[in-house]
């Protein structure tokens, strides 16, 4: 799938799909309320949550200011305790890796477990192509894998559909017949998917967090999947970002915290599994053969630029969560496997201002992402960076270019300010219905009409304050410019 | 206590009333007002718009205009704050003016912070005379919320005005969808905010809905009306600035 789907779509056109789309926009709206409660709620029990934010951050930042160091640290300890680990700079390279890998197994079969990497990378359908059978066996993934359909959040990607369709869609494609009751619809998967468990040859999974000082790779999961996904198949590929590094138990401990609380509202999850290397003599079950495959892909471009803070990101999703525009637009709306705040930014790096039409523009900066990051990331002065950038480098229109130049103008200069609010007012006046509102028939002037097609506007006031102001400071009789000091 | 006041181009613009009402309070409270002839507006629009170097122009304006002064109030929270830290990564290579723009960092405060934290007045109804009797909700800006943690001041100060029945509405610190040029870069966007917050507005049943910051206000406010002229409510919720309700007596 790589990053970016319905390439060629723009976003104007993604957003009007997704705001018809009634059902969707619903269930998110929902799920955020629901998220917001239970997240609030765990973080509200903790006495130092920011201290723990703080602290994250600064490992992060230690981590990524080093990362050679670590990768090497990460890279030797899992060696040693009998890992195979690989470095892939690129996509590309990474494949190469995991078909390698497949090619020496004699595996033809994967189960999987949900991997944001595995997605980036574009997995599936480079080993479907091989010839591969790859299984879905995260609930939500399973789900999209048989309906073809895109993940519309990291952490839930399925947030977009109901039951009823979920329902439908396995009856016509998996022979379903059962209700749409989420536990009927679950139990049919989990014999399903039993058997392709047992079947498998090569079980794929991601990372949440790599222990340099161990070697060990952990997984934070609900379902359990990725714990048959480690044990069952004989050869295990382990996808791991390069920014997946902590450096040791302790910080393990505190990333955890933050994650699962940031990402579901919970303590802990039903799930967390450390493992390390592969099984050894005597040792009932867990694959002989691993393979840990580091993937850069963009990442150290990343942190060598202005959006180094980014490569904080853990994954938990709270940005999205609680993100205005994300609710009404959803996942769909931005097209990218990154979504949300931390999608705008990723997905403009990784893929470039060609790719990505006006995404930074879908923000309203209003910093609730920054605000509910567990990793303390800038999100909303990110994205901002981005449009500076995209300006810069002349992918704003030249008409809009032209009113912002005349903009600066304007605002910088108190006679150009003087006649242009003097001009507008005195357009604006016949305008105007009852009183001072612009409704819907200036709906066809540029720029005015986009505000005032859904919404009134209030014309401009025929005397501005400052002129208010000029004639109460001489009914005061006070002198301008007073209260400045001796400077 | 001599004040330079920065009411913003929007209310220099589209509020004067809100900007007068504001005055008359800080003079009530004894401040002795200016308003530097130069001030115009933060350049907020085009940096959030990604025009940095285009602003520079109005960054240097208005810290000209104010950097003398010892003590600056800002009646809109998120001018306020692009002003203290938006400017600066662009000042990096402007020392004279980075050191201007630092000193009035120090120096500015918003409206409601700057009566009820440094002029210490926490009963409005006691030190103002303030009295309006109606239930008011009240919508947290962003940036005044989160980025800049004023949060009681606003409604401790809209809760000590005689009359005033305070009804929180849900998720006050939602954005409301303005986000400047976003409004009408991404109308289809911001109408859907906009549309949701009306409707939390609506549903408290207050009165009045009072916002610290006049964008928030003007957005609002023209959501609300365009509801009540197509039926899609039957309430009549009157916008009020903070400043607003405190200067009615
Ligand atoms: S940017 Fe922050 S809030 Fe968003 S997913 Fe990453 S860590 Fe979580």
């Amino acid at each position: 799938m790589a990053i970016l789907y319905n390439e060629g779509t723009t976003l104007a056109e993604r957003v009007d799909a997704c705001l018809d789309d009634e059902f969707a926009h619903k269930a998110v709206e929902r799920a955020q309320d629901v998220f917001y409660d239970k997240r609030n709620a765990v973080i509200g029990e903790l006495p130092n949550w920011e201290d723990m934010r703080h602290a994250a951050r600064a490992i992060r930042n230690r981590v990524n200011n080093n990362l050679d160091y670590y990768v090497a640290e990460f890279a030797r300890n899992a060696t040693a305790a009998g890992a195979h680990v690989h470095f892939a700079p690129k996509a590309e390279d990474a494949l190469c890796e995991i078909l390698d890998v497949f090619e020496e197994a004699h595996a033809s079969t994967c189960v999987k477990s949900k991997s944001m990497m595995s997605e980036e990378i574009g997995m599936n359908e480079v080993l479907e192509e091989a010839g591969m059978e790859v299984v879905e066996t995260d609930c939500a993934e399973a789900i999209l894998q048989t309906a073809k359909d895109h993940p519309s959040h990291i952490v839930v990607p399925a947030l977009h559909l109901d039951r009823e369709a979920i329902a439908r869609m396995f009856h016509d494609e998996l022979g379903y017949a059962g209700s749409s009751v989420p536990e009927d619809i679950t139990r049919f998967l989990r014999v399903h998917l039993r058997e392709k468990f047992l079947a498998a040859e090569v079980g794929v999974r991601g990372c949440n967090f790599a222990v340099a000082s161990t070697g060990s790779t952990t997984l934070v999961t609900n379902e359990g999947n990725g714990r048959m996904v480690d044990t069952l198949p004989k050869t295990q590929i382990v996808l791991v970002g390069i920014d997946r590094i902590v450096p040791d138990l302790e910080s393990l401990d505190l990333m955890t915290s933050l994650l699962v609380r940031s990402a579901v509202g919970t303590k802990l999850t039903s799930y967390f599994t450390v493992d390390c290397g592969p099984a050894h003599e005597g040792e009932g079950d867990g694959a002989t053969d691993v393979h840990i495959i580091m993937i850069d892909n963009g990442r150290s471009d990343i942190l060598g630029s202005e959006f180094s803070a980014i490569e904080r990101c853990i994954r938990c999703g709270a940005c999205l969560n609680i993100c205005p525009v994300y609710r009404h637009i959803t996942g769909h709306g931005y097209g990218s496997i990154y979504p949300g705040p931390m999608g705008i930014v990723m997905t403009s790096c990784l893929e470039g201002y060609d790719k990505v039409d006006k995404l930074p523009y879908a923000c309203s900066l209003c910093s609730a992402c920054t605000s509910n990051c567990p990793m303390d990331i800038p999100l909303h002065d990110l994205i901002r960076q981005h449009r500076v950038n995209m300006v810069a480098q002349g992918y704003a229109g030249p008409i809009e270019r032209r009113a912002f130049v005349t903009a600066g103008k304007v605002l910088s200069s108190r006679p150009l300010y003087d006649v242009a609010t003097k001009v507008a007012a005195r357009g604006m006046k016949p305008l105007a219905h009852n009183g001072d509102s612009l409704g819907p028939a200036t709906a066809w002037i540029p720029v005015l009409g986009a505000w005032t097609r859904n919404r009134d506007f209030n014309r401009l006031a025929d005397e501005r304050f400052r002129d208010w102001f000029k004639k109460h400071e001489k009914e005061e009789g006070s002198a301008p410019e007073k209260g400045k000091d001796a400077r | 206590m001599q004040i330079a006041f920065f009411p913003g181009c929007l209310v220099d613009m589209f509020y004067p009333g809100i900007g007068i009402a504001a005055v008359h309070v800080l003079e009530r409270l004894g401040c002795d007002i200016t308003v530097p002839e130069k001030q115009i507006c933060c350049g907020q629009p085009l940096l959030n718009s990604g025009y940095a170097p285009e602003t520079m122009p109005i960054i240097e304006q208005m810290v000209n205009a104010y950097a003398d002064y010892d003590c600056v109030v800002s009646l809109t929270g998120s001018c306020m704050f692009a002003i203290q830290h938006d400017y600066t990564p662009y000042l990096q290579d402007k020392p004279a003016l980075l050191e201007k723009q630092q000193r009035l960092a120090g120096n500015i405060y918003e409206f409601s912070d700057f009566i009820y934290r440094v002029l210490g007045v926490t009963d409005a109804s006691a030190v103002l005379g303030s009295k309006l009797e109606a239930s008011a909700t009240y919508h947290k800006s962003c940036h005044l919320t989160r980025l800049l943690g004023i949060e009681e001041a606003p409604i401790n100060l809209l809760k000590s005005v005689d009359g005033i029945d305070y009804v929180e509405m849900a998720f006050a610190e939602r954005c409301c969808g303005f986000g400047g040029t976003f409004s009408v870069k991404e109308p289809e966007i911001s109408c859907e905010m906009v549309h949701e917050k009306a409707q939390t507005i609506i549903d408290t049943g207050a009165d009045i809905a009072v916002f610290e910051d006049a964008p928030c206000l003007l957005n609002v406010q023209g959501e609300l009306t365009r509801m009540r002229d197509e039926g899609e409510t039957s309430r009549e919720v009157r916008c009020m600035h903070l400043a607003e309700v405190l200067d009615n007596r």
